[in-house]
């Protein structure tokens, strides 16, 4: 109280702010609403005075993360990019010359222009954490180069390839559990993951509820932190465990038989005579997989109504063979003794105990706490049903499972784990965010042949049904630089593009003269084996020219990236710029609705910037690109607003779904001018709920069909069912196996026939399998840390004093084994390099594993931060001992160090051994200092002052 | 002056869920984002972008690796910031009257305008809930968001504290623990909530939820092939059995 | 907590000048004016320049005047009033005794008392924290009290030496030795009161106890902050031996010896003793903040 010994009176109602404006937060891919709070400052400035979580907003509900909150940071970072930058120095150096927009874009057009016409495989066009991939992949397509790819390949495909190719749908991103009926909630392999918010939001509601969490991860962290139940499995080993569980559902007979044989290709008959069909579907006339109508006592089309398909015994099949349904093959691949919990236990450090415990409370919730809602829909077969059956258990992976080189097999393993249980697409289960499901037939197949001057021959990414589909010339070599769609990964179906610059350098397939590049610090964080590409990105020919002669790259704040790039196009900040969160690309729908969301301009930029869309609008235009440029020759598109509104991909259907055509238009209707306000009014989201009838099922459910044909997800009803066995990876087995005219190497044969198994397999990660692991015998693996994205959050004042440095968690055993000190540190090496780090102890962890929080290291110069900076002294890059090869093997030759099927980069794979080291002055490898082109932060803030 | 009211009308205080506190560090964040621009002096920070950055925060997230006497090790992610104590010393000790604790509705509160910096009741506070913002040279801390629960230009939804409404996990709760009633005392009540440090007689408001048993297992089914039907005559010799069923 | 310089020489100078005014007001030293000018002067001037530094430790100084109006619940504001006040007195004490010679014993006794006051609130300030047991479980007003008292008495004692008056020199001896033994008392309640004494863990910070052991895994911050700065300071057990055994010969042993010696020399040699006390008692001030343990670092995993 006051002197006076009254309570000083405190003003409780002050103002917050002038204005709210509603757009989509950036600092990860999780996109929620954020409503910006603008204040003016005392020069009438209008300044962001607090970022709060929209409350409407289909992602996030109102919630904010770490993150998002330290939003004003990151918007007025010092590291923020000022001009277009002209390297002067090095590269490396980070010495630049600032220059006009109008003369940067001249000089990216004459370096583009000049490949385009020449070949345009020439020029090398990969994006990072893009979230405007269909509109960067139309631009390469028109451009004509075949190299085009955005960051999937070394992040997640393989949950996007083992999805898709099973369930019409992935984990990552595309699905998500239903949160408000599951009971049980099993998680593998994930820290954070893209829908951070709704994850934390569900695990709360659902615990809450008295729900139960089973966190399947090495660590126990955050989500496994607050796990019921705490699986520490040892890295790599997930396929087998959920393989066990398989065999254990199936020995006790705990599979939902109805659902299996109606919704998945459980009957489908499999050629079993020896020939070049065997294994294939055997099919009608029209080409539609047959099953064995139990009724009728004939082979009939998966589709008829009422059949009833076997799901054991031998058939004849069309061909005059014998073929046995799907079910039986996997039934009996499955129950082999090699599948025992006791024959895995050790291997993944779980016991066989535990394994059979879990798969009995797994069905005992799936079976025994089953509910229906009544509600009549249709399937495509035609027959009517009463209700949904409810399974409430739901299943989560992430990168646990895919960075590793088996993480394609074991997330179809775990898919098959979730069919078994009727738990896809069922309430309470996993279910699909629209436009997603959508079946590998719904899909392109990728495209990679390039005329000069031209646009390529359709889209570069795509799912391949065959060898056919590969993206290799006649002599097998790699029509890509990054060598996705060939043997080596057949179903990279998000290209490769952490191989991009290694293959560049070394001129294989072939030289490139332009690596253009978007928003991904490739000479740092993003890249295994970092310093290896940072000698590449700075390697001389003999004519003293750079190897890879020209980089145009696009970052917003002063990247380690920046300094190793010839020409820098400035983008804004989050909160500057027009963005589509499209249906076309990775939209945000929610498993009742289907929505999509913009980013317009909040507050102006104070610098010489641009939305890099609108840039590459401009250099389409420049280039004259089919579809950037009118029949005059003008540019097609003001700016990246003007094509969000006006593009359409199809008739009727643009890159936004909402307030279409005179405005009530869902999905399809001719452009609207007012589209984007009537966006900003709705707090810059669209939200299209799915009728009740339609919102289960929905591969199967004609209503859901139909729904999603009227918004445009497609063009006619697509449903199908669920691919137990993948017929499209037997085709590629039966080149290995001799058969067909496209025929894999010699080399590769044995492992595709491994690999691309049509039933799901385990083998051991292939570092695990080529390294001594006498010599090696530690996982070391890195976590996403809650309050920090990768690179970009070093530079945040207030996220940065939570994460500012990062030690090593070694497990307790392995610290007394080898002496070491907790807060002390060590030298950790792998096959291929080693680092000298700060450790600390930790007991909830696998004891076979160490870790540490990812990208927190950071180079000296970069990023505006001071000297010394403790992200440059106390933080570490795991990367350093990565490599992108694996060591030579018998024959000489060195494998990619990823998944042999999808080529996802595995970097959980990685071996290590650790012995003490005396303290240091700073982590090793150090890396010489960048010059900063945005000089260094300030010495102290206090945001907010100017309101007081 | 700084004697403590006899009694409050209200007590106003946070509920934190230990059980699904996934650490994410929101409402810290979120919590330095509201006050930096909003009661007293902004939250500095300094040596924001070099070798020694610290800065001022209101709430501050603790991990802990908790072991217990069988079962695996757990860790335990805790937020910490002012729990408005009934029996303050950083309030009675305070000379200037700057610290007090309003009569109204229990929050602690300093009024800026009259610290001058001497940092006795940040000594007094048992919890670390009281950081001396180098800046402006006056004690900081935790606010309950007194501007933002009253503040009539914000929405009635949004008239909670900043934390609360951040909070992704939906682990944080706000409200009244002096009424008997009230939504967060019956959390409370149900859960076994604790306060700290109750041995320092400070009678903390605030309070906390234990993080539900961990990996134990009573409740799980007995073994899975009880469940099942008897294995009689093999997997698909049930096969045959269960497709009867079947439609 | 973390040991400010400002408060070391603020409490350890504040309490010798009181420790003079209480010897003066008692009525000790001489009649003598001229004494009377010099000591009345060193004794307002060292309190004083004293009670000043402590203005230093203020981060919001324009404020300090507010200090004075919480006098009835808080010790730091008692003891700002109480020092203004005992300085008042005494100096109205001491300017009729300078000018006139009357010593008015009466308004001596109240200066005197109130400076004990003043001594025992300082102290309070430390005392009353629950928080740090180390000064809250120990007889920190017992040690303020008579370190005060004795710096006043040696003070005292040395200045009416220097006047020719060796009458009562010796008292120094039990003085110091009394101090010593305060000291010591001191120290052993201390050594046991660490930062568990209130029955305060880790355990009971978190409330984590029942689950297990309880071991911090990472901090908030991988940064410091002003809680760790300020209120988790930690010194090496041979740093803290070494400086104590300093304190103990420079503030006590030394003294008695030179003051055993002076009997038989000069008085002026009492100068030496009150000098090597001082720094002997500063040591071992900084000791008392340096290993004093705040509760609240049990959050940051110090047990
Ligand atoms: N806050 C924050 N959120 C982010 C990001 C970020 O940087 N920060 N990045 C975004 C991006 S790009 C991505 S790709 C996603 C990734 O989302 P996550 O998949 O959550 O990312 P990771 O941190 O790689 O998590 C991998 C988890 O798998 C565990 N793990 C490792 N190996 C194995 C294994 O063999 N088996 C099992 N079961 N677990 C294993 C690790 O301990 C770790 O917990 O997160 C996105 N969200
Ligand atoms: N050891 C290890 N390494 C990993 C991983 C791992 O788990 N462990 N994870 C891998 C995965 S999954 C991924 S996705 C990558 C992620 O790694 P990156 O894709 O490199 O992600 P960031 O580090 O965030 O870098 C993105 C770049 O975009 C820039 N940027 C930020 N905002 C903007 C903007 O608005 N516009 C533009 N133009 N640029 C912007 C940033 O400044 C930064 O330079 O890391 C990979 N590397
Ligand atoms: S999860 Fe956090 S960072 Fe990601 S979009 Fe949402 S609020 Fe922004
Ligand atoms: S925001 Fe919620 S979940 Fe995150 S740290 Fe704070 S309380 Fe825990
Ligand atoms: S927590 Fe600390 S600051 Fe808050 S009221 Fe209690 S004692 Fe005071
Ligand atoms: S720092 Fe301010 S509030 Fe705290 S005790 Fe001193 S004057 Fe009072
Ligand atoms: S109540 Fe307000 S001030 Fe207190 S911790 Fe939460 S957000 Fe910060
Ligand atoms: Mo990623």
């Amino acid at each position: 109280m006051a002197a006076d010994g009254t309570e000083p009176k405190v003003e409780t109602s002050p103002k917050v702010s002038d204005e709210v404006r509603c757009t989509t937060c950036y600092m990860c891919a999780c996109r929620c609403g954020i409503n910006v709070h603008l204040r003016e400052d005392a020069d009438g400035k209008m300044k962001v005075r607090y970022i709060e979580g929209n409350r409407r907003h289909p992602v996030n509900k109102g919630v904010l993360c770490a993150k998002g909150s330290a939003g004003i940071m990151q918007h007025y970072s010092p590291a923020r990019l000022r001009k277009p930058l002209k390297r002067v120095g090095e590269r490396g150096a980070g010495e630049f010359q600032e220059i006009e927009w109008d003369e940067a874009l001249q000089i990216a057009t004459g370096w583009l222009e000049a490949v385009r016409q020449d070949d345009p495989k020439k020029l090398a066009f990969f994006t990072g954490r893009d979230q405007s991939q269909s509109f960067t992949s139309w631009w390469a397509q028109q451009y004509g180069t075949p190299n085009y790819a955005a960051h999937g390949g070394f992040c997640s495909v393989n949950m996007a390839a083992g999805g898709i190719y099973t369930l019409g749908g992935a984990f990552w991103e595309f699905g998500s559990p239903d949160w408000d009926r599951t009971k049980l909630f099993m998680v593998f392999g994930v820290a954070e993951d893209h829908d951070s918010n709704p994850i934390k939001a569900g695990i709360g509601k659902l615990k809450t509820a008295g729900g139960r969490v089973i966190g399947v991860n090495p660590v126990r962290t955050g989500y496994n932190a607050v796990a019921d139940e705490w699986v520490g499995i040892t890295p790599g080993t997930d396929g087998l465990f959920i393989l066990a569980m398989v065999h254990e559902l199936l020995r006790s007979g705990h599979v939902d038989i109805e659902y299996l044989s109606r919704w998945t290709n459980a009957g489908y008959l499999v050629e079993r005579s020896p020939g070049e069909r065997f294994g294939l579907f055997t099919r009608d006339k029209d080409d539609k997989p047959l099953v064995w109508d139990l009724n009728t006592g004939e082979a009939v089309p998966f589709d008829t109504p009422g059949t009833k398909p076997a799901l054991k015994g031998e058939f004849p099949s069309v061909e005059g063979g014998r073929c046995v349904p799907v079910f039986e093959l996997m039934a009996r691949k499955y129950l082999e003794p090699e599948y025992a919990p006791e024959a895995v236990a050790e291997k993944c450090g779980i016991s066989a105990a535990t394994i059979k415990r879990l798969a009995a409370e797994i069905a005992d919730i799936a079976f025994n706490q089953a509910f229906e809602i009544p509600c009549e829909w249709t399937d495509f077969r035609g027959e009517k049903h009463l209700s949904f059956k409810g399974r409430p258990v739901s299943f989560h992976a992430m990168r646990g499972i895919s960075a590793h080189s088996n993480g394609f097999q074991t997330c179809r393993a775990l898919h098959i784990l979730q069919l078994l249980l009727g738990a896809v697409e069922t309430p309470g289960s996993f279910r699909f965010k629209p436009p997603y499901p959508k079946p590998v037939e719904a899909h392109p197949a990728p495209h990679a042949n390039s005329v000069p001057g031209s646009p390529l021959n359709g889209p570069h990414l795509g799912f391949p049904r065959s060898p056919d589909d590969l993206a290799i010339e006649d002599d097998g070599t790699a029509k890509r630089i990054d060598k996705a769609f060939t043997w080596e990964n057949p179903l990279s179906s998000h290209g490769m593009m952490h191989m991009v610059i290694s293959n560049a350098y070394a001129g294989d397939p072939y030289p490139i003269d332009v690596l253009f590049m978007y928003m991904a610090n490739m000479s740092w964080n993003s890249s295994m084996n970092t310093k290896g590409v940072i000698e590449m990105l700075t390697a001389k020919r003999d004519d003293g020219e750079y190897v890879i002669p020209k980089i145009i790259y696009s970052d917003a704040y002063s990247s380690e990236m920046v300094a190793y790039s010839d020409l820098i196009l400035p983008d804004t900040t989050y909160l500057e710029r027009h963005d589509c969160i499209s249906l076309l690309d990775r939209p945000i729908g929610e498993i009742d609705a289907a929505c999509d969301a913009i980013r317009w301009p909040v507050v102006e930029p104070d610098r010489d910037v641009r939305g890099f869309q609108s840039a590459l609008l401009d250099l389409g235009a420049r280039l004259s690109l089919p579809g950037f440029v009118n029949d005059d020759g003008s540019a097609k598109y003001a700016d990246y607003a003007d094509y969000m509104v006006n593009h359409q991909r199809r008739p009727g259907v643009g890159p936004l779904a909402g307030w279409r055509g005179n405005g009530g238009g869902e999905g399809r209707g001719e452009p609207n001018p007012d589209q984007l306000q009537r966006y900003i009014e709705n707090g810059g989201f669209w939200e299209c709920h799915i009728p009740d009838k339609a919102r289960f099922m929905k591969p199967f459910n004609m209503e859901y069909q139909d729904w999603a044909v009227e918004r445009g997800f497609f063009d006619k009803p697509f449903p199908y069912v669920f691919q137990l066995y993948a017929e499209p990876l037997r085709k590629f087995q039966m080149a290995a196996e001799g058969y067909g005219d496209k025929l894999p190497p010699e080399h590769l044969r044995d492992r595709l026939q491994m690999a691309m198994d049509p039933l799901p397999v385990w083998w051991e990660p292939f570092e695990g399998m080529q390294v001594d692991n006498s010599e090696f015998p530690y996982h070391a693996i890195t976590q996403r840390p809650a309050a920090m994205y990768h690179a970009w959050g070093s530079q945040n004042a207030w996220l940065r004093q939570i994460h500012g440095e990062n030690p090593l968690y070694v497990p307790g055993p392995i610290m007394e084994a080898h002496g070491l000190e907790d807060g002390g540190w060590a030298r950790v090496s792998s096959h291929h390099g080693s680092i000298v780090v700060p450790i600390r102890r930790m007991e909830a962890v696998n004891c076979k594993t160490m870790w540490s929080w990812n990208a927190i290291g950071k180079r000296e110069g970069a990023w505006a931060l001071g000297d010394g900076a403790p992200e440059t002294t106390r933080g570490f890059l795991l990367n350093h001992l990565i490599h992108e090869l694996l060591p030579p093997k018998g024959d000489g030759l060195r494998w990619s160090n990823s998944d042999p099927v999808t080529g996802q980069a595995a970097w959980y794979d990685l071996r290590v051994k650790i012995e003490p080291a005396e303290e240091h002055e700073a982590s090793e490898p150090r890396v010489s200092a960048q010059k900063s082109p945005v000089g260094q932060g300030p010495e102290d803030l206090a945001y907010g002052e100017e309101w007081k | 002056m700084t004697t403590l009211p006899d009694s409050t009308q209200k007590k106003l205080g946070l509920v934190i869920d230990l059980d699904i506190c996934v650490g994410c560090h929101a409402c810290a964040v979120n919590c330095k984002e509201w006050n930096t621009g909003g009661y007293g002096s902004a939250l500095s920070d300094q040596d924001a972008y070099g070798a020694e950055a610290t800065g001022t925060w209101l709430n501050r997230i603790h991990t802990y690796e908790v072991t217990p006497d069988h079962g695996p090790a757990q860790i335990i992610h805790f937020p910490k910031s002012c729990l408005h104590c009934e029996d303050a010393p950083c309030v009675t000790v305070c000379p200037t009257g700057a610290s007090y604790k309003r009569a109204e509705d229990g929050i602690v509160l300093v009024n800026e305008d009259a610290c001058m910096g001497c940092g006795l009741c940040a000594w007094a506070c048992p919890y670390g809930a009281r950081e001396l913002d180098a800046k402006a040279g006056v004690m900081k801390k935790c606010t309950l968001c007194v501007d933002r629960i009253y503040n009539e230009n914000l929405p009635e939804e949004d008239r909670v504290p900043a934390c609360v409404r951040a909070c992704p996990a939906g682990a944080r709760h706000f409200g009244d623990l002096g009424d008997p009633d009230s939504e967060v005392n019956q959390i409370v009540a149900d859960r076994g909530g604790f306060g700290l440090m109750v041995e320092q007689g400070t009678k903390p408001v605030n309070r906390y939820l234990p993080p539900r048993p961990r990996d134990a297992h009573e409740s799980s089914p007995v073994d899975l092939v009880e469940l099942a039907e008897p294995e009689a005559k093999g997997f698909l010799g049930w096969l045959d059995r269960a497709l009867e069923k079947v439609g | 907590m973390h040991p400010a310089p400002s408060l070391i020489f603020f409490t350890v100078l504040s309490g010798l000048g009181l420790g003079l005014i209480i010897s003066l007001g008692f009525g000790f030293g001489p009649q003598d004016q001229g004494f009377a000018l010099v000591a009345c002067f060193l004794a307002l001037a060292i309190t004083g320049g004293g009670g000043s530094l402590s203005v230093l430790h203020l981060a919001n100084p324009k404020n300090a005047w507010r200090a004075f109006s919480q006098w009835r619940s808080s010790w730091l504001s008692r003891e700002a009033c109480l020092m203004v006040a005992t300085m008042g007195l005494f100096a109205l004490y001491a300017a009729i005794w300078v000018f006139s010679g009357y010593r008015l014993w009466g308004l001596g006794l109240l200066a005197a008392t109130l400076a004990l006051s003043t001594v025992y609130a300082t102290a309070m300030i430390y005392a009353q924290i629950k928080a740090v047991p180390t000064w809250s479980f120990t007889p920190t007003p017992a040690l303020f009290l008579t370190l005060s008292i004795v710096g006043g008495i040696i003070t005292c004692r040395l200045l009416q030496g220097i006047f020719g008056d060796t009458g009562e020199a010796w008292h120094v001896l039990p003085a110091i030795a009394v101090a010593a033994g305060v000291s010591i008392w001191w120290t052993t309640q201390a050594a046991g009161a660490g930062r568990t004494a209130t029955g305060s863990s880790i355990a009971s910070a978190t409330g984590l106890g029942r689950q297990g052991q309880v071991r911090l895994f990472e901090g908030p911050h991988t940064g410091r902050n002003y809680l760790l700065d300020e209120m988790a300071y930690r010194i090496g057990r041979k740093r803290a031996f070494e400086l104590r055994r300093i304190g103990a010969y420079v503030g006590f042993l030394i003294p008695l010896a030179l003051a055993v010696i002076a009997l038989f020399t000069s008085s002026w040699l009492l100068l030496a003793v009150l000098v090597c006390h001082i720094a002997g008692v500063m040591a071992l001030r900084w000791l008392f903040f340096a290993e004093a343990e705040h509760v609240q670092a049990l959050y940051y995993g110090q047990e």
